[in-house]
């Protein structure tokens, strides 16, 4: 278990509201790690400081030992974010190939990596409609397969089950987990606790504060109650009143 | 290798909306057409004239293919003549003076009657002369046959004493002068479209380029997948570099089209190289493509992009050469001199209608790759603001 990535007091703001209050992490591999929170908590804004789309107003995030932000490094980061940035008028397997040659992909294992990564998201049978004829859960999908195109050392996953139906949620997960086991990082953000049940690793994020953190197991043990829903409104009130006094 | 794939992914989006595929390929060509057919009537205006008490050895002089006279057999005022009847003018003769009242709503038909009363008054001060000159001849001849005569009648003493008064052999003849016009450029039937097609011919490269890659990338920003391409290693300027060359590509078919449908659809000769033409085309849009995708970060959407055309399009046709920017005042002459489309219309104008080579526009050319330079640049800075490195 090495740390790939260390976010420390990390703070920001926008239009001189404060989003992020010292937020710390460690991601390592062969850990899937949760940060679960209302919408609106500072999920999305941690993940744009880690990739290094945003500069954050103190404190510093490294990836690989590297400080963000840093262009090289995003080489090695497979990144699906919260809104399917997908080019609408070309097929499914062009926007495969179009990321795939942006991450330098070679030639001979394109059509491996992409029939692979369509394979995990159930796509195959649709890779040659153009994405604007897709449904909502089909993006989601393609934006995932994007995500593992250049297969990637660490994960950075926005709300990926989002739309995703049981079975196919399942399969994506037990996907993730033989990554983590192959010494993979992953980093997923959700609002939904199935989700966070599955993760190793745990950070509870309310307003911008890290209420808590720790395997989903201890958690529910620690606050003594059986389900990580308690946990979290819990968790958000003992944090509240540590706030108070 | 990543500008390549950036390239041709907007090549496949572009080749895939046909819509605007029309528009940058159609729409220029129609508008061309439909300057170069307005222009052309321009030249056969008619301007309607009222004449009332006016001598008709008068009127046919003024009388001229521009000109279509209807005469008044009454006295009536010309103001309400030319409000009744919609009237370029109306000429009225009382006592020795000649009024001549203009609508002035169309300065064109203005100016053509003020030329073919002004051309007619001399043809008649002319004649008049001419008629005078004549009488006196007449009267000198007159003189002389008399003198001979008297001469007859003296003693022949006397008269070897008087110097034959022979008759002046050189008066001057009213010499009939030939007139031959030469035009060093274009031709006898250069048409303000022939004049301006260079200017227009920037200017549609321009506005098109401008319109369509500015809203291509704000359409990138908004889908958000400019976030996700700057979540790959890419690098900032590849992306501009990709579009640059992407966009740049379909502006030289563009220019490609619009130059060749000039010369063999409307015949319009271009007198210097067609390739000197196509390269400052050329490199105009790139600069108008760098300018687009600048611009197109201060806006937050299509409609905002749309509001653009006013502030940064439209001033740059007033200084492109419609009207001369060397009549200019001093400080016009200043803001003529930071718009692009300045040096590229001056540089078409020169090659196109002056026959100059490259060499004679490597000036406006410079200034021109300056600009893309400084655009290029405030892309790159303007990229920034998606990602830090």
């Amino acid at each position: 278990m090495d740390a790939v990535v260390t976010v420390t007091h990390v703070d920001k703001s926008f239009n001189k509201k404060r989003i992020l209050h010292d937020v710390n992490l460690t991601a390592s591999s062969h850990e899937i790690l949760g940060l679960i929170g209302p919408s609106g908590a500072g999920k999305t804004t941690i993940i744009k400081n880690i990739m290094g789309m945003e500069q954050p107003d103190g404190g510093e995030v490294t990836i690989f030992g590297k400080r963000m932000p840093n262009r090289p490094v995003l080489q090695r980061i497979g990144f699906m974010a919260q809104d399917d940035a997908l080019y609408e008028s070309l097929t499914g397997k062009e926007n495969l190939k179009f990321f795939a040659q942006l991450f330098g992909v070679k030639k001979e294992q394109l059509k491996q990596r992409i029939d692979y990564t369509a394979g995990v998201v159930n796509l195959n049978q649709d890779l040659d409609k153009r994405v604007s004829n897709y449904s909502g859960g089909m993006k989601r999908r393609l934006s995932l397969a994007i995500s593992l195109i250049q297969d990637p050392d660490l994960l950075i996953l926005d709300e990926p089950t989002v739309g995703i139906d049981p079975e196919l949620r399942r399969q994506i997960w037990d996907e993730l987990r033989k990554y983590a086991q192959a010494g993979k990082s992953i980093i997923i953000t959700t609002h939904v606790m199935e989700d966070a049940a599955e993760c190793d690793e745990l950070l509870m994020i309310r307003e911008g504060h890290i209420i808590t953190h720790g395997s989903p197991t201890s958690l529910e043990k620690e606050y003594d109650v059986d389900n990580l829903e308690q946990v979290f409104l819990k968790a958000g009130k003992s944090n509240e009143n540590s706030n108070n006094h | 290798m990543r500008i390549l794939t950036i390239t041709k992914r907007i090549f496949v989006e572009m080749f895939r909306d046909k819509r605007t595929l029309a528009l940058m390929f159609i729409a220029p060509l129609f508008i061309l057409s439909l300057m170069y057919f307005l222009f052309q009537s321009n030249t056969n205006t008619v301007a309607d004239i009222g004449t009332y008490n006016v001598s008709s050895s008068l009127v046919k002089t003024i009388d001229n293919k521009h000109i279509k006279i209807h005469r008044m057999d009454s006295n009536v005022s010309a103001k309400k003549t030319i409000r009744d009847k919609d009237y370029a003018g109306f000429i009225k003769k009382t006592d020795g003076h000649l009024v001549v009242t203009y609508q002035n709503a169309d300065q064109s038909k203005t100016a053509i009657i003020k030329k073919s009363v002004q051309m007619a008054l001399i043809k008649v001060q002319i004649k008049q002369l001419v008629a005078a000159t004549k009488q006196s001849k007449a009267g000198l001849m007159k003189m002389q046959a008399q003198l001979r005569q008297i001469k007859k009648q003296l003693p022949a003493t006397l008269s070897s004493r008087i110097p034959t008064a022979s008759a002046p052999k050189n008066v001057q003849k009213p010499t009939n002068l030939k007139l031959t016009q030469h035009y060093l450029y274009g031709k006898s039937n250069s048409t303000f479209f022939t004049t301006m097609l260079p200017v227009f011919l920037g200017f549609m490269v321009f506005f098109f380029v401008f319109l369509i890659s500015g809203i291509s990338l704000l359409n990138e920003r908004n889908s958000r997948t400019l976030d996700r391409l700057l979540a790959t290693p890419v690098k900032r300027s590849e992306i501009i570099y990709g579009y640059l060359t992407g966009y740049g590509a379909v502006a030289i078919i563009q220019t490609a089209v619009i130059v060749l449908f000039c010369i063999y659809v409307l015949g319009i000769s271009i007198l210097g190289s067609i390739w000197v033409v196509l390269l400052i085309c050329f490199a105009l849009a790139m600069v108008t493509l760098s300018m687009g995708l600048f611009v197109s970060t201060f806006a937050a959407s299509e409609f905002q992009m749309v509001q653009f055309i006013p502030i940064v399009v439209i001033p740059q046709i007033f200084f492109s050469g419609l009207i001369p920017v060397a009549n200019m005042a001093g400080w016009l002459q200043v803001i003529a001199h930071i718009m692009p489309l300045y040096y590229g219309a001056s540089a078409l104008t020169d090659v196109i209608q002056k026959q100059a080579s490259f060499s004679a526009i490597v000036p406006q050319f410079t200034a021109i790759l300056a600009f893309l330079v400084a655009f290029i640049a405030l892309n790159m800075i303007g990229m920034r603001k998606y990602r830090k490195v």
